[in-house]
């Protein structure tokens, strides 16, 4: 699969390095070239630089040929535009989005986009973890 | 008619004092609180701190009941969510976005923004229209469809020199709407012919505006 992936944070550069490991044709961008340095020196992919609202630069990355684009750099509203962009003007079959903020994934959902909202993920993680524990203890009393 | 202005660079700052003098019920969204600060002294109760992106902003802006939002920041992916956050979450009629990169304006039609403004783009019709050598300039392109009215002056080595309009075989989806020669409008029928000089005006689609331009101008 060829997949191009926006942002080289800690979530982009983590899910880039394990996509190459498993043999997947990998593109990041990211504005910050320094940012590349999380991918590690056995990082078989390719990078660019610049932004993922310009449709020079996806088109730099090879959007026309990818399966999957996945929008994760920390900007809620650059994710969001560039996923719209891959998936209006590229068609990109799959596309993926990051969205911090619960009240817009939920209406990019409705829109169409597939959001990931890492705050409420976290947010249920956290919550089932302690209820757990909560009930876990609770038996332990009894 | 209420007007909510989202982001106070130099061109929401002059958009919301002109509304303001104008009459117009006008509130302002900035980010800044510096500048918040700055713009209350001068306008009064006219600015809102907080970001125009956030729904909470845009309820408590009372953006449901606004006739036009107008997103103007630096950024075109703030513009664009701000345009389509007040239009699904609130239904506001009429988005506006101010486009940085000339490039996004017909991303941002494609995306539902009702009106796109790009300086860029506004500069560079300006020149089209006003340089005398001017090629094919964009009179006006129609909303909601990719045609557009279009005007070139057809030069002396243009293969439609001399023929008449019947005999043309113009691009797909062009229909000339109207020659002028000199200062005399002809309105054209099968028989007209074209001389060098003449400005040509066309209904034009867009995959069809570079043939045309080649064959009027060159």
């Amino acid at each position: 699969m060829k997949v191009i992936i926006l942002g080289c944070g800690r979530v982009g550069s983590t899910l880039a390095r394990s996509l190459d490991s498993s043999n997947h044709e990998v593109t990041v961008i990211d504005w910050n070239e320094q940012q590349f340095q999380r991918l590690g020196s056995n990082f078989g992919g390719e990078t660019v630089i610049g932004t993922g609202i310009d449709e020079d630069v996806l088109r730099l990355a090879g959007i026309e040929y990818a399966d999957v684009f996945v929008a994760v750099t920390n900007g809620d509203n650059r994710n969001i535009m560039a996923s719209q962009i891959a998936r209006t003007v590229f068609d990109v079959s799959h596309v993926l989005t990051r969205i911090y903020d619960p009240v817009r994934a939920t209406m990019y959902h409705q829109l169409g986009l597939d959001t990931v909202c890492s705050t409420t993920t976290m947010a249920d993680i956290m919550q089932s973890k302690i209820t757990s524990e909560a009930a876990i203890q609770e038996t332990a009393v009894v | 008619m209420y007007i909510v202005v989202v982001g106070g660079g130099k061109v929401g700052y002059y958009l919301t004092k002109t509304l303001v003098n104008e009459g117009y019920e006008t509130l302002l969204i900035e980010r800044n609180p510096a500048k918040v600060a700055t713009f209350t002294e001068r306008f009064g109760a006219v600015v809102m701190r907080g970001d125009g992106a956030e729904a909470a902003t845009l309820q408590e802006a009372g953006v449901a009941r606004a006739k036009v939002v107008i997103a103007v920041t630096g950024d075109d992916e703030d513009n664009l969510v701000i345009c389509q956050m007040a239009k699904t979450l609130f239904n506001v009629d009429h988005v506006m976005a101010r486009v940085n990169n000339p490039k996004n304006e017909e991303i941002f039609k494609r995306l539902g923004i009702d009106t796109t403004v790009s300086v860029t783009n506004l500069i560079l019709s300006y020149i089209e229209q006003n340089l005398p050598d001017r090629e094919l300039s964009h009179l006006l392109t129609l909303t909601h469809s990719d045609l557009a009215i279009v005007e070139a002056r057809v030069s002396p080595r243009s293969p439609y020199v001399g023929k008449a309009l019947s005999e043309l075989k113009l691009p797909p989806d062009v229909a000339v709407s109207a020659v002028i020669r000199g200062e005399h409008l002809l309105i054209p029928g099968p028989d007209t012919h074209l001389a060098p000089g003449d400005d040509v005006i066309a209904l034009a689609h867009r995959s069809s505006e570079d043939e045309l331009r080649n064959s009027l101008t060159h």
